[in-house]
């Protein structure tokens, strides 16, 4: 058999294998990413088969990143991102504090060092938005009134991504303190100028890649994203960002087709990532991290719930609200992985690191959504018997 | 065209970033409503919770059509209260709104087609659509299934109207 024919038919096997898997997910109402992930280290090394399709894998798992910061900068428009950092930013900088340090903590603990404990602070964390996104709407929470301040958390992660990556690309090249300086300056300047540009000439950028058609509008689409991805990864600022940036600049109706038009394509591309993911793990490397991924499971569940309370406490949500803002932001997911992925493939940090980040996703993006639903009645049994002496 | 009876209440509109837009006010009877406006043009009609209005009763997905058509049920009753009141002086007048069924041989023909002038006396003073108002139809307007029409006439020219509109 060549080949190519053996490399189609595990290319399909694998495909088909996750779509059975995201049935079942979607059967058993929990998000697909986990058992993608699951997928990738049963066909990884050491896991209990092994596939060898590595030429197609990394380049499509590098496209599924692409696609997945794109559609996390087109999630958003730039106007949102602007309000968000104004009104929400104490919100913003608690969830920052309270979420990053327990990775950071940890990574330090296990002897990972400086450049460990910044990988695993993004890990931490970072927020599914598409995770919690489901969420509010199976839940039919859209019209809470803590909705509002859920996605403005969000949207601020949003932001501090647009930092955080370049900086962890430039610490994950080696660079130096004063390098090391100078790409965050310089990151920081690209990410205000293209918020700037975003929001002034938005629609110029808009309108040079939008088209009516949808076949010219996907083509240069997916190429200006995979052009400014390539540019900038050959100007040591990560693919990622660059994809991410290009997301924030497209703006207005343009945005919203864009990622009608993409979506498919991401969800492709970024299940051929998690599998690329999955896969680079060994899954006998988890056992040993197993104990320590539980408890940034058991920590960072308590910090985001205590973020949401904060947030939504702030904006006069009731207790029962502040309890369900907190829930609904538990998830951690895709983007844990991206900058897990990113960190892993640049050989900058240690291979337990992808397990330990593997293990903690299949955690948080499984509890998640399970927090999510329960938190309200726990919260509204543990809280009777303490508020029903004062209302008697 | 504004009705007298929006001034008094207060919408709230809240952005949703990367949903929609919410628009809500709180009701006398205490709990907040509402709709979601989503990006991508579904609308959502949202009723708070008694204890805990924070929270939502009822988030309720409606397609453009139904909502258009809640918006004329909601608004319609108003407009014709208020030209009932207006006609109260003339005796005999009487304000009736008058719906284009599923299935009228004038969806999708104009207001001209039905004759209802000649054919029936009474008068078309607007027309509801999609929970706004077409104030003063003329001839060249084109109905379609779940327009409603508000109709001045007398009783029998009224009771003609409403079969001419359903059967021609």
């Amino acid at each position: 058999m060549g080949s190519t024919a053996l490399e189609l038919i595990q290319l399909g096997a694998v495909f088909f294998g996750l779509g059975l898997l995201g049935r079942l997910a979607q059967r058993i109402g929990m998000s697909p990413i986990p058992l993608y992930l699951v997928g990738g280290l049963f066909f990884g090394h050491g896991g209990v088969v092994e596939l060898h399709i590595d030429s197609f894998t990394e380049l499509a798992a590098e496209i599924g990143v692409v696609l997945l910061l794109l559609m996390l900068g087109l999630e958003y428009s730039a106007a949102e991102l602007v309000t968000g950092l104004k009104r929400s930013w104490v919100a913003g900088a608690v969830d920052l504090v309270l979420n990053a340090l327990p990775g950071a903590v940890v990574a330090l603990i296990l002897g990972w060092g400086p450049v460990g404990a910044l990988v695993m602070a993004g890990v931490t964390y970072i927020s599914s938005s598409g995770i919690i996104a489901k969420i509010l709407g199976d839940l039919g929470r859209m019209g809470n009134r803590e909705t509002p301040v859920v996605l403005a958390i969000l949207v601020l992660e949003d932001l501090v991504m647009a930092l955080y990556l370049p900086i962890l690309t430039a610490v994950l090249g080696g660079v130096s303190l004063v390098a090391g300086l100078t790409t965050v300056g310089i990151s920081l300047f690209v990410v205000s100028g293209v918020l700037l540009i975003a929001v002034k000439f938005g629609r110029f950028v808009s309108a040079v890649l939008y088209s009516e058609d949808r076949e010219i509008f996907l083509l240069k689409l997916l190429g200006s994203a995979l052009l400014v991805a390539g540019i900038a990864a050959a100007l040591q600022v990560s693919a990622a960002v660059g994809a991410f940036l290009l997301g924030i600049a497209i703006a207005g109706p343009a945005a919203h087709t864009a990622a009608q038009l993409l979506e498919p394509l991401r969800d492709l591309f970024a299940a051929m990532f998690f599998v690329a993911f999955g896969l680079s793990t060994n899954p006998s490397d988890i056992p040993p991290v197993l104990v320590f991924a539980l408890i940034l499971a058991v920590v960072t569940a308590a910090t985001k719930m205590a973020t949401g309370w904060i947030a939504a406490a702030r904006s006069g949500v009731g207790r029962k609200g502040r309890v369900r803002a907190g829930a609904a932001l538990v998830a951690r997911g895709e983007f844990s992985i991206v900058i897990a992925g990113l960190a892993v493939s640049s050989g900058a940090a240690p291979p337990q690191l992808a397990a330990l980040a593997t293990a903690y996703v299949l955690l948080m993006a499984v509890l998640g959504p399970i927090v999510a639903r329960v938190a309200e009645p726990v919260a509204q049994r543990v809280m009777k018997p303490a508020t029903a002496p004062t209302a008697a | 065209m504004r009705l007298g009876y929006v001034r008094h209440v207060n919408v709230e509109v809240t952005p949703l970033p990367g949903i929609g837009v919410r628009k809500d006010f709180a009701i006398r009877a205490g709990k907040r409503i509402g709709v979601i406006t989503h990006r991508d043009g579904g609308i959502e009609l949202i009723v708070s919770r008694t204890d805990d209005p924070d929270a939502c009763l009822a988030s309720i997905p409606l397609t453009t059509d139904e909502s258009a058509t809640l918006g004329n049920l909601l608004g319609a009753p108003q407009l014709v209260a208020q030209l009932t009141e207006e006609h109260r002086d003339v005796p005999g007048i009487m304000t009736k709104q008058l719906p284009i069924p599923e299935g009228s041989p004038f969806d999708g023909r104009t207001l001209g087609d039905t004759e209802m002038r000649t054919r029936t006396k009474v008068s078309i003073v607007a027309v509801m659509r999609a929970g706004q108002v077409l104030p003063s139809p003329g001839p060249e307007l084109t109905f379609t299934a779940g327009d409603l029409l508000v109709c001045v006439g007398t009783a029998e020219g009224l009771a003609a109207a409403a079969k001419l509109l359903k059967k021609g």
